[in-house]
């Protein structure tokens, strides 16, 4: 049992270092003094940086060397996000992109989208979107609604909507999941696309949070013409591609987790400081128990890793440390706010941001209660609630959903 | 980066599985509750031919130089069946005279298991406090702890009281920590030495066995174990009452969840309700949590001793909790059949119970959890 790396772990370890050290000032800077302000300007220089962090391997490490990768194991991407934060420069622009959709491109896609598309996604000189999730469907993803019509000469239309697509503003192309058969059970009728964000009929949307701030979007589809060459996996295979994406979220997620900045580390420092809040039993029992869990989900990441390590893939068990962060961290900025008073709340707090973005956090990649049925229902083994869906068609859902009611 | 267990680490943790497995633990946990100590399983010459005695002892000693995760692994294994054996108190002992380098009394007899030692608890300063301090019979004081008097080379007498001692009654040598000229000390304490008395006692569940220590001028043999290693014993009982829980905890989810599938309620199986399913992922969620915090703990004691206190603690107070959760939803899975004497969901309750007060409680370890955050913060 050891925390340490490899030789050939450190041997990568360092040469990342290296390069960090010597290439930082060629880094944006995004906090601080000196900070870029302007959007267009940030968005540039976080695209021109990935291009740089991709030159030197640090960015795709997992992908296969004949796209541009570096062919190495989760390990080195660890590794590899570990440095880049130790340097204190930012990551890769397009984490999604690169993270879950290229992944899935490079499983299913075909060699002429893998020839056209990898490349540009990873060095950013083409950010990528992921639209899966709609108003009426989220935890139940394989309810979509967005519909692709196929023309005689092969190729599609699509209308529909997307929602909470993180990056559409300025992506160059999404991955989207569309029902092209609504005759057959939901799970059955689902295809993948890549859809070019700038064709005509396509709308977006920043969409406001509880911060006012707008981190995701709504995107509109309204009759967009899309090449029959656009499809990934196979036509009515949407739902086993699109199960790959999500493997590699839970992946992606779980080698971030501490990335997030919630933990106990950093809440602690903010009890610490107040004279009276850091003897109050009271106070310190909550710290205690939030810090606790929050130190876990560190060793539970661990645990992950190690498996990663001996090629195993991460279950859905890993969502439960994400259950374990999130609700830490709202219990810790409820604590932190009661401690330092409403001034938490003020717009540029430190502290008001990360308690305004939780709430949604709560249900981003599946809403917990569906976490905690897919965990009881994989790992525990617990039977599946009945449902209404199975084996019936997509179009005569509605009618049957109306009359259970 | 390795967080997982060797192949020596899964083999003793079947062969405790079972060694254990052979005998009525349960059984005889319910039958003591109805007055019948006598079934209680003896479970000490397992433990001395499994070699479990001498795991924190070294070689030289005639132990077998394990870590302390590897006697997490055993105590867990026990903590699934209930199993009344006195390592919590054996094992932290040990781990005191072992680090003295003077040498300490017992050694061999003590790595072999033809002598028990119990650990007298004594809790290590904290951020609030620089008392070395014990629990009390009752209420929330936490006395200090017993004081020293030198009567000799290498040797003093002892005064002070303790509360609720695992595996005191019986144990050939008590060992813990004393005050002497104002600084903490190893002591070892014959247990049938004049002024000390051990009132024996079990509460609420039957597989403990407790003792409160009274020591008046109690002749010592003074160890020269460092300050941190006695510090140390104190987090290695939370860790190995931590393993021993979530141990409990495994169990206890095992049975729930197998009684969810078979257990029909207006036609399905009551596990299909979100309502269940829920209640018993939250138990898997503390237990996760907890398995990761074991072992923090047990690479912090070799790799990060720094952040034993930090890890042993917070293991602790999620298992605690775990255990606290996992009992209570075991009876309520169970329905009316989980809150009967038949049932083996009582018993769990009762360990758990009694286990998130004993060795300064669970709470008090959440609270070290906060102490131990705070100084790393004012030290960064």
């Amino acid at each position: 049992m050891d925390l340490d790396d490899t030789p050939e772990q450190a041997a990568y370890r360092a040469q990342a270092r290296s390069w960090l050290e010597e290439h930082k000032p060629e880094a944006p800077v995004l906090n601080g003094p000196g900070a870029l302000e302007d959007e267009d300007q940030i968005l540039a220089a976080r695209r021109a940086w990935q291009g740089k962090l991709a030159e030197a391997g640090l960015a795709g490490v997992t992908w296969p060397k004949e796209y541009g990768g570096q062919g190495l194991g989760p390990i080195e991407q660890v590794l590899c996000n570990q440095e880049i934060a130790r340097a204190k420069v930012p990551g890769i622009l397009d984490t999604i992109g690169v993270g879950m959709l290229g992944p899935t491109i490079i499983a299913h896609g075909s060699e002429e989208q893998k020839t056209r598309y990898l490349g540009a996604m990873l060095h950013g000189d083409e950010v990528w979107c992921q639209l899966f999730s709609e108003p009426a469907a989220g935890s139940d993803l394989a309810a979509v609604q967005t519909r692709a019509r196929r023309e005689e000469d092969g190729s599609w239309r699509l209308s529909g909507q997307k929602v909470w697509t993180t990056n559409a503003q300025f992506a160059s192309y999404g991955l989207l999941l569309a029902r092209t058969d609504a005759d057959v059970p939901k799970h059955k009728g689902l295809t993948m696309f890549v859809v070019p964000m700038d064709a005509e009929g396509v709308t977006i949307r920043g969409l406001r949070q509880i911060s006012g701030e707008a981190e995701f979007n709504e995107v509109f589809f309204d009759d967009v013409a899309i090449d029959a060459d656009a499809v990934v996996g196979g036509v009515g295979n949407g739902w086993g591609t699109g199960l790959t994406t999500l493997m590699f979220e839970r992946v992606t997620i779980g080698l971030g987790g501490e990335g997030m900045g919630y933990n106990s580390t950093r809440f602690a420092a903010a009890i610490a400081g107040d004279e009276h809040a850091r003897r109050d039993p009271e106070v310190r029992h909550q710290l205690g128990e939030i810090s606790s869990e929050l130190l876990a989900v560190r060793f539970t990441g661990y645990r992950t890793l190690t498996a990663l390590q001996k090629g195993q893939i991460p279950g859905p068990e890993a969502g439960l440390a994400k259950v374990t962060i999130v609700s830490g961290a709202i219990k810790a900025g409820d604590l932190i706010a009661d401690v330092l008073g409403p001034d938490t709340l003020l717009e540029d707090n430190e502290w008001s941001y990360m308690i305004s973005f939780l709430p949604g956090l709560k249900s981003a990649g599946g809403t917990e209660e569906i976490l905690r049925n897919t965990i009881g229902e994989r790992v525990l083994g617990l039977p599946p609630e009945p449902r209404l869906d199975k084996g019936i068609p997509f179009s005569e859902l509605r009618s049957k959903e109306k009359a259970a009611v | 980066m390795n967080l997982a267990l060797s192949d020596e680490q899964v083999f003793l943790r079947e062969a405790a599985r079972g060694a254990l497995s052979r005998f009525k633990t349960l059984e005889g946990a319910r039958e003591a509750l109805d007055g019948n100590a006598d079934a209680l399983p003896d479970l000490w010459p397992t433990a001395k031919e499994a070699g479990w005695t001498g795991m924190l002892l070294d070689e030289s000693h005639g132990g077998a130089g394990l870590d302390a995760f590897d006697a997490m692994l055993v105590l867990s294994e026990c903590g699934r069946v209930l199993a009344g054996i006195a390592l919590l108190g054996h094992l932290p002992a040990t781990a005191i005279l072992n680090d003295a380098p003077g040498g300490a009394p017992m050694l061999a007899e003590l790595a072999s298991g033809e002598k028990r030692a119990a650990y007298l608890p004594v809790s290590p300063p904290d951020d609030l406090s620089d008392t070395w301090s014990v629990d009390a019979a009752r209420g929330l004081a936490r006395p200090a702890a017993p004081l020293a008097t030198a009567s000799g080379e290498g040797q003093a007498s002892v005064t002070g009281e303790l509360a609720f001692v695992p595996d005191a009654p019986g144990a050939e040598v008590l060992v813990g920590v004393a005050i002497l000229d104002g600084k903490p000390v190893g002591v070892a304490i014959e247990g049938d030495a004049s002024g000390v008395a051990v009132e024996a006692l079990t509460r609420y569940d039957s597989t403990r066995s407790l003792g409160h220590v009274s020591l008046k001028d109690a002749p010592a043999t003074l160890l020269d174990t460092p300050v941190e290693a006695l510090a140390g014993a104190w987090y290695l009982a939370q860790a190995l009452i931590a393993a021993e829980s979530l141990g409990s905890v495994e169990t206890a989810l095992d049975v729930s969840v197998a009684y969810a599938k078979e257990r029909f309620t207006f036609g399905r199986a009551i596990g299909s309700y979100q309502a269940v399913k829920h209640s018993l992922t939250e138990v898997l969620r503390q237990l996760e949590n907890g398995r990761s915090l074991l072992y923090y703990a047990g690479w912090a004691r070799g790799g990060g001793p720094g952040e034993f206190p930090l890890a042993a603690s917070a293991a602790r107070s999620v298992a605690g909790r775990a255990l606290d959760t996992a009992a209570r939803t075991m009876i309520s899975v169970h329905g009316g059949i989980g809150a009967t004497w038949e049932h083996d969901a009582p018993l769990y309750f009762r360990r758990a119970q009694l286990s998130r007060r004993l060795l300064g409680g669970t709470a008090k370890a959440t609270d070290r959890v906060a102490g131990e955050l705070i100084l790393q913060a004012d030290a960064a």
